[in-house]
């Protein structure tokens, strides 16, 4: 019979090395030398980041940098950060005001009230707004949304208050559009996918018997979702605020194009101000000398610093949470 | 020349102050394939299975049989290094496999595993294969590319396995479109296209059907001219109607072993006794 | 105490927040894409994608100017980024994946959830400092590795989430028959998981596709084409992103009205690679991901 006929020579042959043992040393080293070129990656991050700007950091001072609101390229040569870490912390932190209740509502209609076909819908269309580029968003916030809120919000309200409210007039600034509200406002749309994907996660996560035991108890389904869904995931929910907050500090083009460009404190609400990054985008190109440069790096170190800070620490409460999904977006 | 060998085994093990016993008579009886030498496997600080020694001989079917959790499929995981893939997995004793200890630190396990293959509880063909490929992956993937002798050796696999009338025809089509009890057949026709000399079976047709399981349990009788078997299985009648020794396993221990019909007709231990009459388990 | 009919009517309330606050923040989208679109089209002709730019003088004087370097420029340094992310990524995911034990894996999921983290514009900075400065030159290449880091952590994390919904069966199935781990990953559990893998390929496609804060100091910008094609990778190198930004900030009215046309092309783009890629995965590569 012909299956006894099969020669079998080709099989006692030893296979290879590299199908055997030592193939799959190479294969393991391998996937350990390119992940280690991502934790490396950070690492030298945070090196070549401190080499570069370590001139000015020993001119104006561990501390002194980042306190002084000093930002001098033409004459003086002096350089702080304060007037850009306000500036970033004030803009996200606004923008996560602004943008936590409509996130955590929309997260909370998609995962529990929508029927199946609309919380797709939904899900997408918000998916979408993280996807559309910062630079799309910053062109229409200069030729569109810009002298919209000038003429429709700003300048109505400043006529109100000089005649009415005289003394809110200093507090409001030059209502000329490009200003801290205005890239707020963007920046809180901007950011508020990421809480509303992260929250979502974080509410998907409830397991159901949580929510089984207070449906047994009569409860509503708006006395269920405030009483076993969002106790049961608020720390995955600030986890995802957190690493908004991260998303919202970071964000350079809109808000480069949006928010006026003023290098000194203090700022006013419908006045023009900077972020880190925003002054990173508009002065490196052009940094004159070595310690405009470097002062510019240093404040990049900054930034770095106050990232890595929000990252570890989102990373530190989300532990238990697997959240791939709405670091995807 | 053997002989000198054996002394100076012997004396390397005095001097390790070891208690390992060696196989005295150099090489092994021509009938016995493989065996296990007080092996114990430990997870972490649970112990899988406790000191068994069992040996498994040519042409013979071996049933491990056991109540769910007795460690029998934990066991028959060792025998090819199997337990390597989990970390924390601690594992003592020795496998004889024609006299040598496949868990000896020079031993490539993949070349263990070429020798001792397995079957699995639940069919897994590879996903985006398709049946011609899924036969002969065990030889295709490591550098075999002589399409003829592919196409022979596919051919005489599945014809082992039961399958090349209901195959032969659509060589092409993806592995998954095959019903259930065929997908194990592919299975068991992939673990044979490599020529191994011992087959492992976990529960082979614990997710079949009636009519799959016939088939298989005829395709291990006819197998076992070919090839050692060792097969797990939760139900004592499979274990009666196919095996010719049947160990018994109690909470990671070998409680009993011996020929089926002396196992199944006059078990020497109670507990055997107990679990074949059904009283538990 | 709170009747029945009280709770009944504070649920249906919340409700109506609930839906007031999704259409809040719809509205915006769609007015920001009507605008885009609007614009964008009406800015949209033929020489856009046949001509250069130029200097601004060119298309003040009616002279045919389009952006069809920057076009150019960026599929060149959008795909290098892509095949340098690739290989790491797909390393990594490999690792965290199908090396499950790995002691280097905790580490490594914190380390590249911070990488992901990080702000566009450093790594733009990492690249400008490793490899514009030695260059002395702006180039098409750093701003690919600049990209690359963006593209990179996200490639591994979704690589990982891809293979680790294959069966661990799998996987011990092909060890059972003598294979090398190495053969069993590469033939058998990444074809099975490709649907996954090319979707987050895609996602970190058109999440970098749309940064230009990188770009600005890495490939800088061209208004031209590089005279010899070795120009596209050493040289200076116009994207987007990047072009866009210089455009709507720029004095002139020719180059607003081109920048709402670079604006609908960029998005079309982003959005494009993110529907198909959300259209692959059928929109289920989230819940996949948090149920391990």
């Amino acid at each position: 019979m012909k299956i006894n006929t099969i020669n079998y020579e080709l099989l006692k042959k030893p296979i290879s090395l590299i199908y055997r043992k030592p193939g799959d040393r190479i294969f393991l080293s391998m996937a350990v030398f390119l992940g280690i070129s991502i934790v490396l990656l950070t690492i030298v991050m945070a090196f070549v980041l401190y080499g570069e700007s370590k001139e000015a950091i020993t001119r104006f001072g561990v501390l002194g940098f980042p306190l002084k609101a000093v930002w001098d390229p033409a004459i003086n040569l002096e350089f702080g950060a304060l007037t850009f870490i306000a500036g970033t912390l004030f803009t996200s932190i606004g923008a996560l005001v602004l943008s936590f209740v409509p996130a955590v509502a929309i997260a909370i209609f998609t995962a529990e009230y929508a029927p199946r076909w609309l919380s797709v819908i939904v899900d997408n269309l918000v998916n979408l707004i993280a996807a559309v580029p910062s630079v799309v968003v910053g062109i229409w916030g200069i030729f569109v949304f810009t002298p919209w809120m000038r003429d429709c919000v700003y300048m109505p309200f400043f006529s109100w208050s000089t005649d009415n409210f005289p003394a809110l007039v200093p507090l409001l600034g030059n209502p000329i559009g490009f200003g801290m509200s205005t890239a707020t406002i963007i920046l809180a749309l901007m950011v508020l996918p990421y809480t509303a994907a992260l929250t979502r996660d974080a509410i998907r996560l409830v397991p159901r018997e949580q929510r089984e035991a207070s449906w047994a108890l009569g409860a509503t389904h708006r006395e269920v979702i405030l009483m076993a869904v969002l106790p049961y995931s608020r720390s995955g929910i600030l986890a995802g605020v957190i690493l908004s907050f991260g998303r919202a500090i970071g964000e350079t083009m809109a808000v480069a194009m949006l928010i006026g460009n003023k290098n000194t404190l203090p700022f006013t609400l419908f006045g023009p101000g900077a972020t880190m990054p925003s002054v990173i985008i508009n002065e490196f190109r052009e940094a004159v000398g070595n310690i405009h440069y470097s002062s510019l790096m240093a404040v990049g170190l900054a930034l770095f610093a106050i990232s890595l800070i929000v990252n570890l620490l989102a990373a530190w409460i989300s532990r238990k949470f697997a959240f791939a999904g709405g670091q995807m977006v | 020349m053997n002989c000198t060998e054996s002394i100076k085994a012997n004396v390397t093990s005095i001097k390790n102050n070891s208690f390992t016993i060696i196989d005295k008579d150099g090489p092994p009886l021509p009938h016995l394939r493989m065996k296990t030498e007080n092996l114990t496997v430990k997870y972490g600080s649970t112990t899988g299975v406790r000191d068994v020694s069992i040996t498994f001989q040519e042409k013979q079917v071996t049933a491990l049989i056991g109540p769910s959790g007795c460690g029998k499929t934990t066991f028959l995981r060792a025998l090819n290094r199997m337990h390597d893939l989990t970390r924390g997995t601690e594992i003592s004793g020795k496998v004889l496999l024609d006299g040598k200890n496949i868990y000896d630190h020079k031993v490539d396990p993949v070349t263990i595993r070429r020798r001792v293959g397995m079957v699995f509880q639940k069919p897994t063909p590879f996903p985006t294969m398709s049946i011609f490929d899924n036969v002969v992956a065990g030889l295709k993937l490591v550098g075999i590319r002589n399409r003829s002798f592919l196409l022979e050796v596919c051919e005489k696999a599945l014809i082992q396995s039961a399958l090349f009338n209901e195959v032969k025809d659509r060589l092409k089509d993806p592995g998954a479109s095959l019903s259930g009890g065929q997908q194990q057949r592919l299975c068991i026709a992939r673990a044979l296209a490599v020529n191994p000399e011992v087959l492992l079976m976990d529960e082979p047709t614990s997710s079949l059907d009636p009519q799959s399981t016939n088939r298989i349990e005829e395709l291990i009788q006819e197998l076992k001219n070919d090839v050692t078997i060792v097969i797990v299985t939760h139900n004592m009648q499979q274990a009666a109607r196919v095996s010719d020794q049947t160990a018994f396993f109690y909470v990671g221990n070998l409680i009993e072993t011996g020929k089926t019909r002396d196992i199944f007709t006059n078990p020497k231990n109670k507990q055997t006794e107990e679990y074949i009459t059904g009283r538990f388990g | 105490m709170k009747t029945l009919r009280y709770r009944y009517i504070l649920d249906r309330l919340f409700l109506s927040f609930l839906v007031i606050n999704t259409i809040i923040v719809i509205l915006p989208l769609l007015i920001m894409s009507s605008y885009v679109i609007v614009n964008g089209i009406s800015a949209l002709n033929l020489d856009l994608f046949t001509q250069e730019l130029g200097s601004p003088t060119r298309a003040m004087q009616g002279q045919p100017t389009g952006l069809v370097h920057t076009m150019a420029g960026t599929l060149v340094v959008d795909i290098m980024a892509l095949l340098f992310a690739i290989p790491v990524g797909l390393g990594t995911g490999i690792l965290l994946s199908e090396y499950p034990d790995h002691i280097l894996n905790p580490v490594l999921r914190i380390m590249n959830d911070t990488l992901n983290g990080m702000p566009a514009v450093l790594k733009g900075l990492l690249a400008f400092v490793l490899i514009v400065k030695p260059m002395g030159t702006f180039s098409g290449i750093s701003g690919s590795a600049a990209l690359a880091i963006v593209m990179l952590p996200i490639i591994a994390r979704s690589t990982e989430s891809a293979l680790s919904i294959i069966p661990w069966s799998i996987r011990e199935a092909g060890l059972a028959l003598g294979l090398p781990r190495w053969r069993v990953v590469l033939s058998a559990i990444v074809p099975a998981a490709r649907t996954g893998l090319i979707t987050g390929f895609l996602i970190a496609f058109s999440r970098a596709a749309g940064e230009a804060a990188p770009l600005l100091f890495t490939s800088f910008g061209n208004n031209y084409l590089p005279k010899h094609w070795t120009g596209m990778f050493f040289g200076p190198v116009d994207t987007l992103p990047q072009r866009l930004y210089s455009l709507a900030i720029s004095p002139y009215e020719h180059w607003h009205r081109m920048g709402w046309a670079a604006a609908i092309v960029l998005f079309g783009f982003v959005v494009i690679s993110f529907v198909i890629a959300h259209l692959a995965s059928g929109n289920n590569l989230q819940k996949k991901g948090n149920s391990r």
